[in-house]
């Protein structure tokens, strides 16, 4: 199907602004971080234009930005903020709570590097630090990604009542003017129904939400017998296991109204007989695209696989994904310190039991903003070539590409 | 018509059974708050002795629609509530935040602030036990001058409490006031007020309790209007700047002086290791706020 | 026994009356009425209603005459205290 809409000019910010518009958001709460503030102030300028129909909160912390996302969706409206870094580090309690309350409010995650020392150019550490919340977690590679992503967060988010973040790299993106398909209005409300809260704030009908939950069930006044705390754990934990269908769902749905597909939780460049396989996630996975090409041209079966999804971490797909694969290279944009990228962390995890084979290489590339070009990549990906073994399937630690 | 106990809506809206402690000043203050609210409100509750009564999951003891929210975020919550329902086109119920001590002079200052300079809709109550009593009497921003807590041990707190309500008052918001859980009617027609006012409405709930400040628990009432007889608790409103003093403080002030604080302090077991240095402090700031008070209501 | 058939996916309450079960037995005395000295029994009509108001569990009723729903009173004696008429008794749980 061929694309409809109109084509502009966009950078990242822009791109998740008009999403967000697009999504017909009715509460707007944002704290301005370096690089996400654009789109706190492209969406109040929408507002204060009367282009969009909503309340936007210019509150005075990510913390209470979050705590006014989540009440106003209890309330039932739909809900966005954005941050970055710190940002969303102050955020965390509030990250929690979303989701533990089950609300499906999107957040655009503008990645950062995250202090001290004090840093604002891109790396992934905000985010990853961030994947124990419960928050479904989508890497966008580019800007028509980021608009395309908050449309179908808000459907994914509203179908399974999961909070969703999509995350895209700050300057790379962010900052980056890209030609970006805008999808016409029409199009997107036929695609995305209002949202249908399961919660009832109402006089006539008062509950009370998030009370105090014992840690064994409880029967209730009717005498049926509730969850406790750990059940709801489970049923959250439920929710992102089951979140995949939904989002493979949805992302094919979109193909059919907007004729972009996202039929999949990964990115697979050139997989079908690759033996090398570069794992990356976000925009890193444009770089490794051409690393791949120019060890293609230099006789090397590779191919590159891109997490779009990273929670819930699509692990059956990652499996089959690198399937033939003999040596994998795993890029991280960030570190969990003491051991290896998160990434690799959750490649290996996802590999565990499965018939693959495969040396693991792990890179640590990008903190900080520091560039990474596809040669560096390239490189790694020779080296990794030259050492991989199969006595020396893994290494304790990652490498790192910087001038230590 | 003036409310008496005998006119006083019979429906209640917080119901018996609940989780807080036998003669809780804030258990005794909310049932009339919301009796103010009709049970027309959406409350927010941060964690606080207020979640307590709110009770445990899947059962509340409260009548009225409530979301709890994390310790910080009391405001904030309430200004998401209020931007939720004006997005659904559904205003109507009151917007309530209702936090302890800590909620508000600590932790919660910051969202509380910033919800009151942003002019929102809401009605902010913040009931005052002077510690952290939900989770075992630590020393907050509110706990007196020489008062025994879990992290003032030994010496007894060394510094005075902020003053809230004047905090609260230099945001230019349309209405605060004071109220005391042994005034239930004063705190109903302060609530009633509050909630017919649009804009930020702050009010101040005085709530005595027994075991965090070691007093028996018959003694609620009393002990609540000995701290507005000594002047401890000034009861007052300040509507659009206009400053009124109001039940029995409006009384003291006409008729007299100010109970010596030495009786307050020693029914009270939190004061039991209080200096004469420290009576003698307090004494002084007691009488430096009741003077202010006196000159704003132009006695 | 599982708890699927609770439709719950967070922790929504509805209200219910004994939330914390019947909090009567947390008591160490009750409160007993003297209608000889209670202003409502003695005048019988609404008045007064002071214990009514003060109670803070809300176990009183506002009725001619009054009463103490014992399942829930936790005997915190405020009712005795605040009694204009000296009408209510605090007497020890045996």
């Amino acid at each position: 199907m061929a694309e409809k809409g109109s084509t502009r000019i966009l950078d990242g910010n822009n791109a998740a602004a008009q999403g967000a518009k697009l999504s017909r958001v009715q509460v707007i709460a944002a704290y301005p971080i370096t690089p996400q503030s654009p789109v706190t102030e492209k969406l109040s300028e929408f507002v204060e234009k009367g282009e969009l129909d909503a309340q936007y909160v210019a509150v005075e912390s990510e913390h209470s930005a979050l705590a006014v996302c989540t009440s106003a969706s209890t309330v039932g409206a739909r809900a966005f903020t954005a941050s970055s870094s710190h940002g969303l580090a102050y955020m965390h309690e509030m990250l929690h709570w979303a989701a533990g309350a089950r609300l499906p409010v999107f957040l655009a995650c503008v990645n950062r590097a995250i202090g001290a020392p004090w840093n604002v150019l891109n790396d992934q550490q905000d985010s990853i630090s961030q994947r124990d919340t419960g928050w479904i977690q989508i890497y966008a590679r580019n800007n028509q990604e980021i608009l395309d992503s908050i449309i179908q967060a808000y459907r994914i988010a509203e179908s399974v009542y999961v909070p969703v973040m999509v995350c895209y790299d700050g300057f790379v993106l962010s900052h980056t003017e890209m030609p970006v398909n805008l999808p016409s209005q029409e199009d997107v409300d036929r695609f995305l129904p209002p949202y249908k809260p399961h919660t009832i704030l109402d006089p006539a009908n008062p509950r009370n939400y998030n009370l105090v939950t014992f840690a064994n069930p409880r029967v209730n006044a009717e005498g049926v017998l509730c969850h406790g705390y750990m059940e709801l754990r489970y049923l959250l934990q439920e929710a992102l296991q089951n979140s995949r269908e939904t989002i493979i769902k949805v992302g094919q749905e979109f193909g059919e109204a907007f004729g972009r597909t996202y039929s999949s939780t990964l990115w697979a460049n050139r997989l079908d007989d690759a033996n090398t396989v570069i794992v990356a996630m976000g925009s890193l996975v444009m770089e490794a695209t051409v690393a791949a090409d120019i060890l293609r041209e230099a006789g090397h079966k590779v191919g590159v696989l891109g997490l779009r999804v990273f929670r819930p971490f699509p692990k059956a797909d990652v499996v089959k994904a690198l399937e033939k694969s003999r040596l994998i290279v795993v890029f991280d944009k960030n570190i969990s310190y003491g051991l290896e990228g998160a990434t690799c962390s959750e490649i290996k995890s996802a590999l565990y039991g499965s018939s693959v084979r495969a040396v693991i290489r792990n890179f640590i590339v990008g903190l900080g903003g520091r560039d990474v070009k596809a040669r560096e990549l390239v490189d790694a990906v020779n080296r990794s070539l030259l050492s991989a073994k199969e006595d020396d399937l893994t290494r304790e630690y990652p490498e790192w590409i910087c001038a230590i | 018509m003036k409310t008496t106990a005998v006119n006083l809506t019979e429906k209640e809206y917080a119901l018996p059974g609940n989780r807080t402690c036998p003669g809780c000043a804030l258990s005794l203050a909310y049932r009339h708050i919301l009796k103010a609210l009709e049970g027309q409100a959406i409350v927010t509750v941060p964690p606080s002795c207020l979640t307590v009564l709110h009770g445990m999951y899947p059962i509340t003891s409260v009548t009225v629609p409530c979301v709890n929210t994390p310790f910080a975020s009391a405001a904030a919550s309430a200004t998401g509530l209020l931007a939720g329902l004006k997005a659904l086109g559904r205003e109507g119920p009151t917007v309530v935040a209702v936090a302890g001590d800590g909620g508000t002079y600590d932790i919660g200052i910051q969202a509380l602030s910033a919800a009151a300079e942003r002019q929102t809709d809401f009605l902010y109550i913040c009931y005052d036990n002077e510690g952290y009593m939900n989770t075992g009497n630590q020393r907050s921003g509110s706990t007196p001058l020489g008062a025994i807590s879990g992290t003032t041990p030994v010496l007894g707190k060394q510094q005075n409490p902020k003053d809230i309500v004047a905090i609260m008052e230099a945001h230019g918001i349309p209405y605060v006031a004071t109220a005391n859980a042994s005034y239930p009617l004063d705190l109903y027609e302060k609530v009633k007020k509050a909630r017919a006012i649009r804009g930020t409405r702050f009010i101040h709930v005085f709530s005595p309790c027994p075991p965090g400040w070691s007093f028996p628990f018959n003694n609620t009432i009393s002990i609540g209007k000995l701290a507005v007889e000594i002047g401890w608790v000034i009861l007052y409103e300040v509507e659009d700047g206009v400053f009124r003093l109001t039940s029995a403080s409006e009384s003291i002030a006409k008729q007299g002086n100010l109970k010596p604080l030495r009786e307050y302090l020693g029914q009270q077991g939190r004061f039991r290791n209080i200096t004469e240095e420290q009576i003698e402090a307090l004494q002084r700031w007691v009488n430096a706020r009741w003077k202010r008070c006196l000159d704003r209501a132009g006695n | 026994m599982g708890t699927r058939d609770c439709q719950h996916i967070c922790a929504e309450s509805s209200p219910a009356i004994g939330e914390a079960g019947k909090t009567g037995e947390w008591r160490d005395s009750f409160p007993v009425i003297d209608p000889e000295k209670c202003v409502v029994a003695r005048q019988n009509k609404p008045a007064c209603f002071l214990c009514w108001l003060y109670c803070p569990d809300a176990v009183i009723t506002k009725t001619v005459p009054i009463q103490i729903d014992m399942e829930y009173c936790k005997g915190c004696g405020i009712c005795a205290q605040i009694c204009p008429a000296h009408a209510i008794s605090m007497i020890r749980e045996q």
